[in-house]
């Protein structure tokens, strides 16, 4: 599971999941961040939406049901990914499966967290975002398809813009590794140290 | 140009502009907890990587610690815990763990050991580093991978926010504290309405707080969906900074650290301090609060389909009724404790409550200390006894405990807690477990009655 290149086209079975401020606590529960690797979270992901106290998937839930197990694609509600910053909850979500996440917006440290592992999340008005919801919950196959350079997502007969900053458009489609990219600036990084006085450079008493 | 403290904060530490439209900004100071950063060293040593300047960090264990003794964790936090210890030595870096005098809740020790001062750009692979927003100081969470980035590059890639300013007029009643104003600014700016906002909180009632309010204040910022939270520094600030271990070690001068006068803000609210009371959550998300004297909600407050569904599923787990008053709720647990509303101001507080009353019956009630130092304060003040006395359990060690229940402070399916912390989430405290938040205060007197109740009833 080290699918970090975003292909330029995300495409996939839909699913609706129209709660507002669904949290990372609901997206990784906390019994599943004990743990040194990201890996073998897939289990642990909305795990208490997914499964009941003994263990058995809940039928009702969506991403229980047919054709939705296979998602790749999640229509979510407002504030999605909210609350703690933990990443565990987007290695889950990519171990499960999932490319994408169309709403209308994100808490910040998700949306970041996204980018670095290459979970998209196209951001779309709330009417499109209803229409896409409608669309994955009714239509025979709900497939939704995002072309993440032209910036367009297409569902049957819906064909909408969305909104990606540049930044994470760039991330996304290179599956760039920031880390080592940053480094190709590190004598910038030496010249603004350079500039600092003694008194701005933090020295933690161990 | 006139400036808002947020650019101010964000333009002094930038390194330059990236062709992709981010900036790199310097993170002069960054911490860890033993939690979010294992598979950052693991990454950085996978890339064949070093810490970049392996001064400017702190870990310190808080997340998964038991609190209940200072007997050894069980086998699953110790991998944690000696994961983060061997990485820190590793590399290093500063680590404050158990057993060590300077250990406790992240946010609370890094002010308590003057790590934080005005000017400042600190980073955390937690949620609430917005709390250093109180010092005038540029915090904010980060995930997993940014923290492996800050290790090695000692820089985060970085997107300006847009600016939000909260006012707070006049002045607040009796009763009434930094959490309520905070929890009533996530009430009417809502859970996600201030995502993509520096929020910088101004105002007469924010100004007469001390630095613990105004800690709670910043902290809790994030519940709106705030990537920062600010406060202008002003003389209450400047007193905050003396007396600690890294005192007059840092000073980062050339700007005032303040907004100019005439700065201009994207978007602005305003509150009356006065008509702000003391408030709980009735739900399973921090926007989902009402005043102490208040109903819960019902289906015909709300005109949406949506709206009318979210009640009821929000309802459902928390096992309430329809318009059910405030005060009928009653509790199986309540807990003082976390980043938000552990610090000896807050103890001190619920200590006011507690003196000569005794916890209802039925009622397990316990109290977490946010470090070992406020511990010590505690216990040398007399709390220690005002709790003990009144029926609370005074735990020995400190960490985040059941603010989120990664050790073993695991609320069960169905228990009611009146909980200082930040996040009524469904299955935060414990899968099943049933969150109500308000101020440490309000904590101690619903411990009291053995169901929530107006604070200002027991002054």
């Amino acid at each position: 599971m080290k699918e970090k290149h975003m292909k330029k086209t995300i495409k996939g079975i839909a699913a609706p999941l129209s709660l507002a401020n669904v949290d990372t606590d609901v997206i990784m529960p906390k019994r599943f961040l004990i743990t040194i690797t990201r890996e073998g979270l897939a289990d642990g992901t909305f795990a208490d939406l997914r499964f009941n106290n003994s263990g058995q998937k809940r039928p009702e839930f969506i991403l229980n049901k047919s054709p939705w197990a296979n998602a790749k694609i999640l229509i979510v509600g407002d504030n999605f990914g909210c609350g703690s910053s933990r990443e565990h909850a987007v290695w889950g979500m990519r171990q499960l499966g999932i490319k994408a996440c169309i709403g209308t917006g994100f808490a910040g440290i998700f949306y970041d967290n996204a980018r670095k592992n290459g979970l998209a999340l196209p951001i779309v008005s709330h009417e499109i975002r209803d229409k896409l919801l409608q669309f994955a919950k009714n239509a025979n196959s709900p497939e939704v398809s995002i072309e993440i350079d032209t910036q367009t997502i297409t569902a049957g007969e819906i064909s909408a813009p969305f909104e990606m900053d540049e930044a994470t458009r760039t991330s996304l489609i290179q599956g760039r590794d920031d880390t080592l990219d940053t480094l190709k600036y590190a004598s910038a990084i030496h010249d603004f140290e350079s500039s600092l006085s003694d008194q701005m450079r933090v020295s933690v008493i161990k | 140009m006139t400036k808002t403290l947020y650019d101010k904060l964000v333009d002094a530490h930038k390194v330059c502009d990236l062709p992709d439209g981010d900036m790199l900004i310097y993170v002069d100071f960054h911490i860890m907890n033993e939690y979010t950063s294992p598979q950052a060293f693991s990454g950085m040593e996978s890339k064949g990587l070093k810490v970049w300047r392996p001064e400017a960090h702190l870990t310190v264990v808080d997340h998964v610690n038991a609190t209940r003794s200072v007997e050894a964790p069980d086998a699953q936090s110790k991998l944690l815990i000696d994961n983060l210890e061997n990485n820190s030595i590793k590399h290093g870096i500063a680590f404050y763990g158990l057993g060590d005098p300077r250990q406790g809740i992240e946010h609370v020790i890094v002010p308590e050991q003057g790590l934080v001062v005005p000017g400042m750009l600190i980073a955390c692979g937690d949620s609430h580093t917005t709390t250093y927003g109180a010092f005038g100081a540029l915090g904010f969470g980060i995930g997993t991978s940014e923290v492996e980035h800050v290790l090695a590059t000692q820089t985060l890639r970085y997107k300006r926010m847009k600016a939000m300013r909260v006012t707070i007029q006049g002045s607040t009643t009796l009763g009434v504290t930094a959490k309520d104003i905070i929890m009533k600014v996530v009430q009417v700016v809502g859970a996600g309405g201030a995502n993509g906002f520096a929020v910088e909180f101004a105002g007469s009632a924010i100004r007469d707080l001390d630095m613990a309010g105004r800690m709670t204040i910043c902290n809790m910022a994030v519940e709106l969906g705030a990537r920062a939270a600010l406060i202008a520094v002003d003389e209450i600030t400047q007193a905050a900074l003396k007396g600690h271990s890294h005192s007059d070690q840092f000073a980062f001068k050339g700007e005032s650290w303040v907004s100019d006068p005439k700065a201009v803000f994207d978007k602005e609210f305003t509150i009356s301090g006065a008509a702000i009371e003391p408030l709980i959550t009735w739900g399973t998300s921090p926007d989902q609060s009402i005043s102490i004297t208040a109903n819960v909600p019902s289906a015909l407050d709300y005109v949406s389909p949506k709206a009318k569904m979210a009640l009821e599923r929000s309802l459902q787990y928390m096992g309430l009724t329809e318009g059910q008053p405030a005060q009928s709720i009653k509790i199986d647990t309540a807990f003082i404790g976390s980043c938000t509303n552990s610090r000896i101001e807050d103890l001190r507080e619920a200590a006011k409550i507690l003196e000569g009353r005794q916890v209802a019956e039925g009622v397990e009630a316990i109290v977490v200390p946010g470090s070992a130092l406020t511990r010590i304060r505690a216990e040398a003040e007399g709390l220690r006894g005002i709790f003990e006395t009144a029926g609370f359990e005074w735990r020995p060690e400190a960490g985040c405990s059941m603010c989120l229940a990664m050790n073993d402070d695991i609320a069960m399916d169905g228990e009611r807690v009146a909980s200082s912390t930040n996040r009524n989430f469904e299955g935060r405290q414990g899968r099943g477990a049933r969150t109500h938040l308000m101020s440490p205060a309000m904590v101690a007197a619903a411990a009291v009655t053995g169901h929530l109740v107006d604070v200002r009833d027991f002054r």
